[in-house]
Formats: C-alpha cells, structure tokens, sequence
C-alpha cells in the first residue's frame, strides 16, 4: 500500500495547476488588458453634455441682431405610452385626434425605446399650459433647447444660420468634438466663428445602475465641468445700412459690399435677392432651405464673396495705377481716342490728360496705358516681351487684393481671377498669342474676375492712398477685437502719390460736367465723392450695372462697391443706388426721395430697349 | 470522549481552524459590499430586526453564528459516531432527497428546496458530507485494491445514487460535484487510467467544438501514426488496441454534435456555447459571463477598494452575492485580492490533504480527501465560471458565497475531519 502514498503529489499537483492558471487568468484580465475597465465604465458612467449658451451677434452700434430663445419640443418614447387618455391628451396638448395618431405612429416607425418629438418648437406660454398634466401621460416628456432668434430680418448671408451637424461634417476633425444631431453653424459668420460663439461644454459623469436608473455623481463631480457660453460677437455692420441696401436691391440681383476704409471693417454686405434669417429656424426648416435651394434666383448664393466677375471700367482706375508705378506713363500722358484699337464707350472731347480719361472712362486710352505698362520691350520677341510684361503687371495687380483670397471671415469666399502668361499659354500655345489677345484686360473685361467685395476693397485702397486693411464683419470677440490678422495694413506696389494722381479724374466721374457718374453726386450736401462707373459686357443678356466709389474724398468714411446684374449702363443704376447709401451712412437720413423710390424693383427698368 | 477539554483542544488543528474563520469573514466582507446599497440608511443600528432580515449581510451573520454553534455540537459529538452511523445518515440523506422531490415548490426551475417557515434549505448540500462519511465507511470496511466486482459496483452505487436524485430535481450543478469523489478514489487505489481517459473525454469534447472536426481526427491520426513509426515493433502488438483507440476517439470527435444536441438541456448546451463564445447570447447566458468578466477585469491590480465596486453594486452581475460572489472580489481588491483568496484556499486544501495523510485509519484519510476534493470542485468550477474558463454552473464559493445551506454544509464537512483528526492517536488501538 505504501506507494499509493506517492499519489497525493499527483492530488496536490492538480490542485496547484488549476490556482496557477487561474492567477494568469486573473492577471491577464485585471492587469494587462485594458479592455475590461473601458466596458465597467460604459456600463456605469453615463456622459451628459451640456450644449454652453451661444454668444449673441450685434451690430457696429450695439443693436443686437441674433440671440437665443428656449423651445420645446413634446417628447414621446412609444413603449412607455401606457393607458393614453386620448380625449384628454387632445384637450390638454391643443391636437386633434387625427395629429396625435399620426404623430404615435411616426414615432414608432423611428424607435419604440427612444424618444422622439411629437410636436416641436413649442413656446413658453403653450409649455405652461401642458407641463402640469404631463404627469398623468407616461412617455411623454418635455426637452428643452435653446434656438437662435433673430431681432432683423436683413444680413441673411452674413450671419448664416445653425442647424444640426452632418454626416459629412463629422468626419471633418475640426469638429471632432460634437455628437450626432448637435447644432452647429452652418454657414455665414455662425460658422466661421463657431468655435468662438460655441463656446466650451460643460461634462456631467452620472452613473448608472443596469437598469439604467441615475445612481449619484461619479466621484463627487471631480471630473465634472461647467459649461462655458459663447462669445458674443461684435459686427461692423451697420444693420440700417444693411437693411437700405437690402430693401433698394429688391427685385434685382448683384451685390452692395460698403466697408470703413480706414479699419477695413465691413459695413454692408448685401446679396440680392436676399431671404429672412427666420426662414432658417424653427420648425420646417429643412422644407424651407430645400426651397430656397432650388429657386431659380439661387437667393442662398454668397453673392459679395462668392461671385466673380469682370469688374467693367471700375479695373481702369487699377490700370492706371499700375502704369503710374512703372513710370511708363505720367498724369499729364494722352492717347487718343482711337475706336481702331477698341470701340469707345461714346464720343468725347480729346483724353489729354488721365482725369478727362477717367471721366469718359475712354476705353482706347486705357489700352494703350495697359500696352505702354505690359510692352516694354524686356525682349526682341514681342510675344516674350507681352509675357514677361504680363507677368509683372499682374505681380503689381495682384497687390490690390484681387485674385487672391482677402482674408475675410467668411468660409464662402472666392479666389476670383487675374490671368497668369501660363493660363494664355494653355490656351493658345506658348507664345501663341500677343497683346491683342488680352487688351480686355485693360478695360476690366475678359477672362478677369473680381468679387465686389475686392472691388470694394479696391475703393477702400485708393481712399487710403496706397493700403488696406482686410475687410472684416467681426470688430470684437467677446470683451476683445478683432482676430490679429484685421490689424496689420497690407500696402500695394504702388506708391502713394500715383493714388493723388488719379482722385481728381474719380471726383469728375461724379461731380464734372458730363462725367459718367453724374446721377451719383452729393455735392448739394458738400460731399466730395470720387468714383468710377462700369458698364460690363455680358454674352448671356443686357450688361452689368457697377459703380464703386469712396466719400467724402478728404476724409474718407466709407468706400462702396455695387454690382446689379443686367441692369445696363452703370451710370443709371448702380450709382445712384451707391450715392443713396453714402448719403444713408455719412447723413443718417436720406432726403432724395426721388430716387429712393426709382431704385427698388426689377433691374429691366434701367436698360434702354432699342 | 476527551478525557479533558485541555487536551482536546490541543488536539484540534487550529491551523485549519484559523483559516476556516478567515475565509468565513473575508467571505462576509464580500457579502456585505455586494448587498450594500449607497441609497440604504446607512445606520443599521436604528433599523428593526424584520428590516435588517432584507439584507443579505445581516442574515449572513445568522448564518455564520448558527455555524458555530454547529461547529461545538460536531466535535462535541463522539467520533466514532461518524464511523457508525453514516450509513444511517446516508440513508437518511437519500430519504430527505426523495422527500425534496415529491413535496418541494419549484423555485427558478429546480425542485430542490425545503421551506421551514422563513427558512429554506438544499438538502443537496448535506448529500455532500453524507456521501463522503457512506464511501469513507464502506472503503475502509473493504479493500478497494482487492474489491469483487460486487464492491466496485456497491461504491458506484454509493456515489451515484444522490446526484442521480439531484439530477431529478433539477441541481445538475450540483450533482457535478459527485464526480469529485474520483479524486478520493484515484488516492485509495483506483486505476489512474479512468482519470486520465475522462479527462482525454473532456479535452475532445472540448476540441471538437472549437476546431473543425476533420482537422481534429486528421491532426490525431498523423499523432498515432508517428507514434506507431517510432515504436513499431511494440505497436504491432498492440495493433487492436489502437486501432479500437483510434476508432473510439474519431467516434467521439463526431458523436460531440449528438451528445450536444439530444443529450444535453438546451439552457445546458447554451452555458458550453457561451464558454467557446461570450457573444454567443448576449443578453442571455453571455450576459452572465461578460459582466462577470467585466466587473474582475475591471478591479485592475489592488481593486476599486472597499465598497467602491460599480459593476456589482449597481447589479450588472447577477447572484452577485451567491455564485458570483468572486466578482465583488476581484473587482474591489483587485488582483493581489483575487490571488490572497487563491492562496488562502491552496492552503486550505494543502492543510487539509496534510490532515488526511496523517490519519491512522483508512476512513479518516479517504474522509479527508473526499473534503479536499468537494472544497476543490466548487472553488475550479465556480472561479472558472466567473472568469469565463468554466462553463456557469450555479455552484458556491465555500465559506465566500452568501447562503446558510452552504455553509452549514462545508463547515459540517470540513469540522467532521477536525473531529476525526482529533481522536487519531485514539484510533491506534483499531
């Protein structure tokens, strides 16, 4: 019997194999992988977000534009519905019978367990009038939220609107922090500086039990944070400004930008046709926005930002500038009035000098500045010599802000375009094209395209004789200024005397005997104006109607661009309408009434039928 | 009887002693962190008895007192009684199961509680202590090495009949427990092939669910095959028999779907699916397993400390405080808790193995191993299960998992050996 004795080493032996693996076991699941831990905590802790209060959006005087305001929605979870008093529900809840079914049945097509809103955007006081009996109906509940409120109906494209986040916009990082359905800026300034009106959220960690049932804060609330509100933003705007530009493009479409030269602040921005901000809010906004999206007039359209096109004689002034600098022609420099080189807008006396040019906006003189500026015989090739020359002089262009991005705080911005040599060579073959094949540019047309914001800003640059600031809707953030990048002066090529050279001609375009932009004159209220008309030429219809300007033109306050589509000869429309403005602005009252009530309407009214 | 308490008391092994009460107070600690609720009066002093009888941890001290009275009254009691009268308990045992299974109500699927008033007793947990004193007796009246046929059937009878009748009533769980009973035999003189073929039984069955069973047979006819080449002259002898071996094996590999389908109870073949595949009944069985793991996994290395589990207290695990108890464990102490338990029960088990192999008789020592190799199936099975190695057999942790029919049961199990070993030096004169 004595060797069985050996056996209670196999017992033992078994015994202690079966504690070894269970200790691996155990270390690995405790101690190495992580795993576990995450699950307990997705069990236990629940994460509620709490969405910051949204800063509020004023105007350069303080007048607030777009704030907050609490909705409702009536929440219903299908499953927890229980012994529904339909008759009372209706009386209590304002709905029909048919509204309440249809509702339910909505409802439970999208989850029986979740909630999902019955009726949306209640108001406070119809809130009052339900929240008391919402005890004797289990599964309904009340959420609220806050919602954006507008006190204007104007600025639509500015401000942009705030809607739910998208597919599509999740997978950006920049928004890498929000939950599906959360709200975010869509576009315009609530999208721009989304991260300023936002805000920061605030985190409760909850846990709870397997049933789900709220068990108390998670360590004391040590990891809990306050939400943060959003900075308000301070516009340049000035919403009367805005709201006249608004109400005098009606019926049209184009573009009004007016920015301050002098801080390069933005103080209208008016895209026609425009729509009510409200339209964005609220119930049925999607059905809304759908609408807006499909008209023919394309009312959503950025058009200051977003829309390029040849900026027409108002480019001469640039032009001109631009030879200036290079010295190859001089104030007193006159060309005549050749209509073999290019047809003349209309007869007039002898362009001896760049002022009585600029007052009859005399095509063949700006060509021949171009070609004294773009030739200069930099090689024997004369095709080589318009290249190099092109070159240069779009180096010099540029320096205005145009063909390029400005920089402003707006995400719908475009670049525009002034044409590189390569651009003509990838069209007609290197060297397989000369100056005749870009004269147009000198005169603001072909292949060129300008924003009216740029031309704006153009305006804003000669105002200031040389530089600008880059146009901006936010003056402050919060308690602070503008974003850095709105400080610094970016200065043109040109030299600051060239730009003295030009006003006089600008100031005749208003104020001269036959100049092209008589209707635009303020002189009756002592207000020196310099401008420039434009009559752009355009395959599809009757010209483009622009004029842009600055006033008064020693001192100047504001600098303005308008840009009305098919409205013909600039002169009638579009600088009459940049005059009431100036007056609006510089005035605070407008006394011509005459033309007050000319401008609004259909743009056909300004075109000459032959 | 002691012929002075003085001496009686130095017989007793304190050692064993001394860990029993520690694990019976570890076990009430883990208790009370699993019934504990963050919302309860936290003053237990201003509740009335009836209150306090809703609470698991305070019906655990009732538990734990009415065990020590019950420990007195065992080794009080005359050792040879054990000797004498366990056939008599025996066959009261299996008399109190038969009685179980006409008169019990059934509660969550098995008929195997007697209710007495307010309280509520498994007599499958007495067929423990009971079985292991009717073996001990009737092996230590035989010889097993020289047993007729006739005995080797009488001891299969001996050890079948209980699980059979806890089968009936619906505890397969606990009838699984018999089969410890094999390492007490294994001891005495059984033939280690049997442990060896159930164990080859168990790792094909196992084998068979988790890889293709072509692979399988394919992988074991190549094993033979070596086998036969590097022994071929022996091999040649013996060629039946591994033929027969092979035959029996391939037949087992493919008789795993039977056995699995038309054997086993549907709720049983989900608890063997689960172990191969958590995600197999998430919300069902798997849930069970997941959540067990998930609340040990999550203790990390010192645990969430004391009171502080989240996954148990906010009742993720179900039983948290019967057979899962080992959850609360490991998630509020963590690994070096999950190891002290571990250790703590070696050394129960390595005591207790040292009692019996210093026992005279041969009752005492088959006793002995029969207790070691009961406390060792519940501590493999049920830790197992916690941690997802075995499959979820509801049986308890002994001394840790709250409940009074089974802790009087190993406390009477395990208090019966002290008694024995403390009269072996009497036992010389037999």
């Amino acid at each position: 019997m004595q060797y069985l004795e050996g056996r209670k080493y196999v017992v033992q032996a078994i015994f202690l194999v079966v504690a070894m693996v269970f200790g691996a076991r155990l270390f690995y699941i405790q101690v190495l992988d992580g795993s576990y831990k995450l699950a307990a905590d997705r069990n236990t802790l629940q994460r509620i977000v709490q969405t910051p209060y949204r800063g509020l959006i004023y105007d350069r005087n303080h007048k607030l534009l777009v704030q907050n305001t609490p909705v409702y929605d009536l929440m219903v979870v299908p499953r927890e519905v229980k012994r529904l008093d339909t008759a009372r529900f209706c009386q209590v809840m304002q709905m029909t019978v048919e509204e309440v079914r249809e509702g339910l049945k909505t409802a439970k097509t999208f989850s029986r367990v979740k909630a999902s809103p019955l009726v949306q955007n209640l108001s406070t006081p119809e809130l009052a009038a339900i929240q008391d009996n919402l005890i004797d109906f289990p599964g309904f509940s009340i959420q609220a939220r806050m919602a954006r409120a507008y006190e204007t109906q104007n600025l639509a494209h500015t401000l942009g609107y705030v809607g739910t986040i998208t597919p599509a916009l999740m997978e950006n990082p920049k928004y890498a922090k929000y939950q599906p359905n959360e709200f975010l800026g869509r576009s315009g300034l609530e999208s721009f500086y989304e991260q300023q009106l936002m805000g920061r959220r605030g985190v409760k960690y909850r846990m709870v039990n397997v049933r789900g049932i709220e068990k108390g804060a998670f360590r004391g609330g040590e990891f809990d944070t306050l939400s943060v509100a959003g900075q308000d933003l301070h516009t340049s705007i000035d919403i009367d400004l805005q709201q006249y530009g608004e109400m005098l493009m009606a019926g049209k479409r184009g573009s009004v930008v007016a920015l301050d030269p002098k801080t390069g602040e933005i103080l209208a921005a008016v895209s026609a046709p425009a729509y009510d901000p409200a339209v964005l809010t609220g119930k049925g906004m999607g059905n809304r926005y759908m609408d807006l999206l499909n008209q023919k007039e394309r009312p959503l359209y950025n058009r200051p930002l977003g829309a390029p096109q040849p900026p027409g004689s108002v480019f001469k002034l640039v032009n001109e500038l631009v030879a200036l600098q290079m010295g190859t022609v001089s104030p007193a420099t006159g060309f005549p009035c050749n209509w073999s080189l290019v047809r003349c807008t209309h007869r007039h006396e002898y362009p001896s000098n760049v002022s009585i040019a600029i007052k009859n906006s005399c095509n063949p003189y700006f060509y021949q500045v171009m070609r004294t500026a773009v030739m200069r015989g930099r090689s024997r090739n004369a095709r080589e010599d318009v290249r190099l020359g092109l070159a240069e002089w779009r180096r010099q262009v540029m320096s205005f802000g145009l063909g390029d991005k400005l920089g402003v705080d707006m995400g719908s911005e475009t670049k525009g375009r002034i044409p590189k040599p390569e651009f003509y060579d990838k069209l007609y073959g290197h060297h397989g094209w000369n100056f005749r094949t870009i004269y147009s540019l000198s005169i603001g047309q072909g292949e060129m395209g300008v924003t009216t914001m740029q031309m704006a800003n153009v305006l804003a640059t000669i105002a200031n004789r040389g530089y600008y600031y880059t146009p901006h809707f936010v003056r402050g953030i919060g308690n602070g200024g503008p974003l850095p990048e709105y400080q610094q002066r970016h200065h043109t090529t040109v030299a600051p005397q060239h730009f003295e050279e030009i006003i006089p001609g600008m100031q005749q375009v208003v104020d001269g005997r036959g100049g092209t932009g008589n209707y635009a004159s303020l002189a009756q209220f002592g207000i020196s104006m310099a401008g420039k008309t434009g009559t752009v030429q355009n395959p599809h219809g009757a010209d483009h109607a622009t004029f842009a300007a600055f006033a008064p033109v020693e001192d100047p306050k504001i600098a303005i661009a308008v840009f009305i589509e098919n409205a013909g000869f600039g002169g009638n429309s579009a600088a009459p309408l940049a005059s009431l403005m100036i007056e609006k602005y510089l005035r605070g009252k407008v006394v011509r009434k005459k033309w007050e009530e000319w401008l609004p309407g259909s743009a056909d009214r300004f075109v000459k039928h032959h | 009887m002691p012929s002075s308490p003085a001496r009686y008391s130095r017989s007793i092994d304190w050692i064993t002693v001394g860990i029993y009460f520690l694990m019976v107070f570890l076990g009430w600690l883990n208790v009370y962190a699993a019934s504990y609720s963050p919302d309860a009066p936290s003053n237990a002093f201003s509740l009335s008895f009836s209150e306090l009888m809703q609470f698991n941890w305070f019906k655990q001290i009732l538990w734990i007192g009415t065990a020590v009275v019950l420990i007195v009254v065992l080794v009080v009691i005359d050792y040879k009684a054990y000797d004498t009268f366990a056939f008599g308990l025996y066959g009261g045992m299996i008399l109190l199961l038969l009685i179980t299974l006409v008169i019990a109500r059934p509660i969550a699927g098995s008929r195997s509680w007697l209710e007495l008033g307010p309280v509520r007793l498994q007599p499958a947990e007495f067929a423990k202590f009971t079985t292991a004193l009717a073996v001990s007796r009737f092996m230590a009246s035989t010889n097993l090495r020289h047993q007729s046929w006739r005995d080797h059937l009488v001891l299969a009878g001996l050890t079948l009949l209980p699980p059979l009748l806890i089968i009936a009533s619906n505890e397969t769980g606990q009838a699984l427990v018999f089969g410890a009973f094999l390492l007490a035999y294994f001891r005495e003189g059984m033939s280690p092939l049997i442990l060896i073929v159930l164990a080859a039984a168990g790792a094909i069955l196992i084998l068979a669910l988790l890889i293709p069973k072509l692979w399988l047979v394919g992988a074991f006819t190549v094993m033979l095959g070596v086998v036969f080449l590097f022994n071929s002259r022996v091999m040649r002898h013996h060629l039946p028999l591994a033929l027969s071996v092979w035959g029996i094996v391939v037949g087992m590999v493919f008789g795993v779907d039977f056995f699995f389908n038309n054997v086993l109870q549907p709720h049983q073949r989900k608890r063997i699916e689960v172990l191969i595949n958590p995600s197999a009944d998430p919300l069902g069985v798997g849930w069970n397993v997941t959540q067990s793991k998930i609340a040990i996994g999550s203790g990390g290395l010192v645990g969430k400390g004391f009171l502080e589990g989240t996954q148990t207290k906010f009742d993720f695990v179900p039983e948290q405080s019967t057979d899962f108890i080992f959850c609360t464990v490991g998630e509020e102490w963590g690994w070096v808790g999950s190891s002290v338990v571990i250790v703590l029960f070696m050394t129960l088990l390595a005591r207790v193995l040292y009692v019996a192999e210093r026992q005279k008789s041969v009752f005492g020592r088959t006793y002995g191993y029969c207790v070691a190799s009961i406390i060792f199936f519940h501590f493999a099975v049920n830790i197992g299960m916690t941690i997802g190695l075995a499959p979820v057999v509801g049986i308890p942790l002994p001394f840790f998992s709250y409940g009074g029919s089974s802790l009087w049961s190993f406390t009477t199990l395990l208090f019966i050996l002290l008694a024995i070993d403390a009269y072996r030096k009497q036992d010389l004169v037999r």
